[in-house]
């Protein structure tokens, strides 16, 4: 179970990236952070990831306060960021240098199989498409078996049809180990189709507006109407929390009362 | 199914080697035809002056036709004389370069990777740079004598900045997205150094190693100006002393194949390492 107990970020020249963040992320959830440019999403994942320290509250991970990189986080970048100078097979080897060599080319040769890529394994990242290069990419975060996965808008760059075969290359790994994953996403169809829960995110300073169950049974359809349904449900939820400041007020005093009626 | 899959996938791949391998013999042919245009100009000029001379239209004293040249090469070599001249500038740069290329990589290795110790070192050594190479020359006849300490320690002083500089920018300019899969993979200093930062930089490094080896081959030709009774710049002076305009040209013309030689292969023990990269460099 991962959580964040108000979690705050400012940066050193004053921008709140964060504000009191509250959330818990059951295990084996897929949660998608969604909203607006600015509103703190990839700061989150930074944090949890430990490249970046918060400035207040903290993020606990099965009860342990995380501090910096921790072995059981993995994260998947926006760019592939695959080393140049390792062939396919060692970058997604990158971190497994604790391992015997068999166990290595076992969970490699694993992972290569489950992305498709296991004929180009002795290549250069230069000589793959950049959807293949993300696909190593998840794979090299998957080969841990890390208990928590983060992804940073890993698709956002590729086109419609190769996003689609990412996520089902995503899911088809996450079936195995079912790790916690916190998806960062702008796109509220990707959301709907890997999310359990979107989390609707509000910029400046960022904070969390709005969360949505997305209970639909998977494998999702995505030209059902119940797919359609909840990507509405998303994106009006999202539009509300553009037009934010006017609507905060009443949702504070949701809140106080909810917290007396607690 | 998977049986079948894999099958075809190795079949495209083997297809893809066999359509690969035409394509690069084409483009080698290509490529060797360029090679030939570069050469016609000298070619034509050599010619042409061999010409002039031979026809009496020129008198060659001063500048000596290729053909007096190539027998003065000749000359040279089969008394032994060129080799051991080679030789002595070679054994120089050697020793040079890897004194000034070890002491260029620690230097600038420390000063990129540590802001506190480039803040130490970094204003020195760039003062010391503003000084040129060839000024210290008097400084260095004068503290190592006029033997082969004093010209070695130019070619060092030489060949170190390019690769201080060199070295240090590269570690500076580290994508730090890279940097960062290091450090969510837990890498210590020491592992984070040898398995991201040295291989990124190593493209960066082989650059200015290949620089330092020129500006090597530069300075000493000025080392042996100075004073030496052997080596290709001894040769250089003798024939301007002894009025051979032959000899001159002959030792240029080995100091050029000499210095091709050496970056040939310094770029060929290099090339494995930087295999990787997605960039034509080779032809920098």
């Amino acid at each position: 179970m991962l959580s964040f107990e108000h979690l705050s970020k400012t940066y050193a020249d004053g921008t709140r990236a964060l504000s009191d963040i509250n959330l818990t992320v059951h295990e084996g959830e897929i949660v998608a952070l969604i909203g607006g440019s600015g509103c703190g999403k990839t700061t989150l994942l930074r944090l949890i990831a430990g490249l970046d320290r918060e400035s207040a509250g903290r993020i606990r991970l099965d009860g342990e306060v995380l501090h910096g990189p921790h072995p059981a986080v993995g994260i998947v970048f926006q760019e592939p960021r695959l080393l140049p100078w390792l062939s396919v097979f060692d970058n997604i080897a990158f971190g497994l240098a604790g391992l015997s060599a068999a166990e290595r080319q076992a969970r490699v040769m694993h992972a290569l199989e489950k992305i498709g890529l296991v004929e180009h394994a002795k290549r250069w990242p230069r000589d793959l498409s950049g959807g293949q290069q993300q696909r190593v990419s998840i794979a090299r975060a998957f080969v841990t078996n890390p208990k928590v996965l983060l992804l940073d808008e890993p698709f956002s760059a590729l086109d419609a049809f190769t996003r689609a075969s990412l996520h089902e290359h995503l899911l088809g790994l996450w079936e195995e180990t079912r790790p916690t994953v916190v998806l960062v996403t702008h796109d509220v169809q990707e959301a709907v189709t890997l999310a359990d829960r979107a989390v609707v995110m509000q910029p400046k300073p960022g904070r969390i507006f709005d969360e949505l169950p997305l209970t639909l049974a998977r494998p999702r359809d995505r030209t059902g109407l119940p797919f359609e349904t909840s990507v509405r449900r998303v994106l009006t939820a999202l539009d509300h929390s553009l037009k934010a400041p006017q609507q905060q007020p009443q949702r504070e005093r949701d809140r106080q009362a909810a917290a007396l009626w607690w | 199914m998977t049986g079948n899959a894999a099958s075809n996938a190795w079949s495209s791949h083997e297809g893809a080697a066999a359509l690969a391998a035409p394509t690069s013999t084409e483009k080698r042919r290509a490529f060797d035809w360029r090679i030939l245009l570069g050469f016609f100009l000298p070619v034509a000029i050599a010619l042409l002056w061999e010409g002039a001379v031979t026809f009496g239209l020129a008198e060659g004293r001063l500048v000596p036709p290729p053909s007096r040249i190539v027998a003065t090469l000749s000359a040279l070599a089969e008394t032994g004389e060129l080799w051991t001249h080679a030789w002595m500038t070679l054994w120089r740069v050697l020793v040079g370069f890897l004194i000034g290329a070890l002491s260029g990589i620690v230097l600038g290795a420390l000063s990129g990777s540590s802001q506190t110790l480039r803040q130490l070192l970094d204003p020195t050594l760039q003062a010391l740079r503003a000084i040129p190479s060839i000024a210290w020359v008097p400084l260095f006849i004068l503290w190592l004598g006029i033997f082969e300490a004093s010209k070695v320690a130019l070619i060092a002083v030489g060949v170190f900045f390019p690769v201080y500089l060199g070295i240090a920018g590269a570690i500076l300019s580290v994508d730090r997205k890279l940097v960062e899969v290091g450090h969510v993979f837990r890498l210590s200093r020491v592992q984070l150094a040898r398995r991201i930062l040295l291989p990124a930089v190593l493209p960066e490094a082989v650059i200015a190693l290949r620089s330092g080896l020129g500006l090597g081959f530069m300075f000493v030709v000025a080392a042996e100006f100075m004073g030496a009774s052997e080596g290709l710049g001894y040769l250089l002076v003798d024939g301007q002393q002894m009025g051979k305009p032959d000899q001159i040209l002959a030792a240029i013309i080995a100091f050029a194949l000499l210095g091709k030689l050496a970056d040939s292969l310094l770029l060929a023990a290099a090339k494995p390492l930087v295999r990787w990269q997605d960039t034509v460099r080779e032809r920098l």
